[in-house]
């Protein structure tokens, strides 16, 4: 009798802590998306709660204005017709510009290091040659290395090489600083292929590219999207690396050096953070709510093996 | 595969011994100075401070964030909207810290005690609860936690999804057989989960004890290490870009290498076995 009234009373409870935590997990970014559709005087006078009733006074002010880097944009923009909104956004102060900058950082930043990293995983996985085992040790060693370290020398290189505050140079430094988690991940992914498919491609003749491209690769398109999207993020989230190499340059700066530069210069701004941050978080949440399981896979496959 | 070797060696082992080169010399790498750089990392307020603060972060982000990650795994195991529960706790892993921390930053928003209060955090402890509103991030007793609850907040799904995914690795049959003799579900988490968990759970904790290390977005974003919140990262920085000191940086750097050397041998050898194994 007093067990079964408990053992309901403790799934309620159960209920009761899970739920609570996935409030505590989800209010807080519920409640930037609230504030990034509030007119300016609303987010400074109440919290975005107070929006949930009626009258619903939402407003996109915020983002026409962050994405421009104008404010009122709406209402300037219906006295100048010959402004085309996206070129506003493209070549404008504002945030757009920062958008476009993440992105031609993240993706050539994804792409190089990838490649590489596939034929040294394949090398290192499959091929035989003398240090390989020594190789592999040094980048397990490596995967942990702050890049701290690195920052001093590099810089000091790229300013000889006028490789500062270019985009090539910020691609380099991610594509190196990407490539031993790289490296190891798809490894161990290549690794676990049946080993009977190499014997019998190379009993068939088969030269090692041709097994690597034709074999490997189109078997491992699961692993390498699992990275792909990894570190397609790992970039895009990236705040060091742009900070250091790319200096203090607006043109060039991604969207986290110019949110965080806007939460710095403090007042005037201040209430087109939401929309601002949202508009940094958009491609991520896409990416995370359509390609969940290969994001998890991209970040477990390192750290759950054995 | 010559080129990840190129890019490796430059990239990363040219730079580490650069770097320990450097920790030797003065602000602009033109004299010797011995071991000044690093008495000065273990003398200086500042340093101290933040050295301090990293300790504090590595204490409390660590272990609440992998028993968070526990309990959340072990509860959630037993609901049907597990799946659902997990990918909500996880999605800030999606985002940037720059945008966790203006997501925070709105919750943490203060104001003088009688006016509406705009930010949760506050709104809950004066309305709710009936307490005097905090400035988080100001109010020096309180913005370190502030801070690392940030980071909690950021990385407790990280933890939850690897750690449930090792609670899932033990066999059913143990966990049922202990229940047919009576154990309580108390019990068999003490004796049986949290055991077999062990390797899980190391894992998970190594992983976090590097995140601290090198914790740096987040105050640099939401504090700049102003007001008792200073990290040794985000130390590192200023000594490069304010003060231009270059030999007192590349310290810094070293000290955060010697750091996690422990974390890189364990890896080593946890891959060996590995190895091994196969």
């Amino acid at each position: 009798m007093t067990g079964k009234v408990g053992r309901r009373l403790s799934r309620s409870l159960l209920h009761i802590v899970i739920i609570s935590i996935c409030l505590m997990w989800t209010l807080p970014s519920f409640g930037l998306l609230a504030n990034s559709f509030r007119s300016r005087r609303d987010i400074i006078a109440t919290g975005w709660w107070t929006a949930l009733k009626s009258p619903f006074a939402f407003t996109v002010e915020n983002y026409m204005d962050v994405l421009t880097g104008q404010t009122h944009y709406g209402e300037e923009k219906a006295s100048d017709k010959s402004r085309s909104i996206l070129g506003d956004i493209i070549t404008g102060q504002g945030i757009g510009r920062a958008f476009l900058n993440s992105l031609i950082i993240s993706i050539p930043s994804t792409l190089i290091p990838i490649v590489i990293a596939s034929f040294a995983a394949y090398a290192l996985a499959w091929m035989r040659f003398p240090g390989r085992n020594l190789l592999l040790i040094i980048v397990v060693g490596l995967l942990v290395v702050p890049l701290q370290m690195t920052l001093i020398p590099i810089l000091r290189l790229y300013k000889g090489l006028h490789l500062a505050g270019t985009f090539l140079g910020v691609w380099l430094a991610h594509t190196a600083y990407g490539l031993p988690y790289a490296i190891y991940l798809l490894r161990n992914f290549f690794k676990a292929l049946p080993r009977d498919l190499f014997e019998s491609a190379s009993l068939d003749g088969a030269s090692q590219f041709v097994i690597f491209y034709r074999i490997v690769v189109p078997l491992s398109i699961p692993s390498i999207a699992s990275l792909a999207i990894f570190q397609f993020l790992w970039v895009w989230n990236d705040l060091l690396v742009a900070l250091i190499y790319l200096g203090g340059t607006r043109d060039v700066a991604p969207l986290t050096m110019h949110i965080s530069s806007m939460m710095s210069s403090l007042g005037e701004n201040w209430h087109l953070l939401p929309a601002g941050a949202f508009i940094s978080m958009m491609l991520p949440l896409i990416i995370f709510s359509t390609l969940q399981p290969y994001f998890v896979r991209g970040i477990l496959g390192g750290s759950l093996k054995g | 595969m010559g080129s990840a070797l190129l890019f490796l060696t430059v990239y990363l082992i040219y730079p580490i011994l650069n770097t320990a080169y450097l920790s030797f010399l003065g602000r602009s790498s033109k004299e010797f100075t011995g071991l000044g750089n690093y008495w000065y990392v273990f003398t200086n307020a500042d340093m101290l401070g933040a050295l301090k603060n990293n300790l504090l972060w590595l204490v409390l982000f660590t272990s609440i964030t992998v028993s968070l990650g526990v309990a959340i795994a072990v509860l959630t195991d037993r609901v049907r909207y597990e799946a659902a529960a997990k990918a909500l706790i996880f999605l800030p892993m999606a985002i940037s810290f720059v945008a966790a921390s203006v997501i925070w930053r709105f919750m943490f928003e203060f104001r003088p005690a009688g006016m509406d209060q705009i930010g949760l955090m506050n709104a809950l402890l004066s309305n709710l609860l009936g307490f005097k509103p905090v400035a988080w991030l100001v109010n020096t007793r309180v913005n370190n936690f502030a801070l690392i609850g940030v980071g909690i907040w950021v990385w407790t799904g990280f933890c939850t999804v690897i750690l449930s995914a090792g609670l899932k690795g033990i066999p059913v049959e143990i966990l049922e057989a202990a229940r047919i003799d009576g154990a309580s579900e108390w019990r068999i988490f003490w004796r049986i989960i949290l055991p077999m968990m062990r390797t899980t759970i190391l894992v998970v904790a190594t992983t976090m004890v590097i995140i601290v290390l090198k914790v740096f977005d987040i105050v640099y974003v939401m504090t700049n290490g102003n007001l008792g919140t200073e990290v040794i990262a985000n130390r590192m920085y200023k000594e490069m870009f304010n003060y231009h000191h270059f030999g007192r940086a590349s310290a810094i750097a070293i000290i955060l290498l010697l750091a996690v050397i422990p974390v890189i041998v364990f890896n080593m050898r946890r891959f060996r076995a590995q190895e091994a194994v196969q």
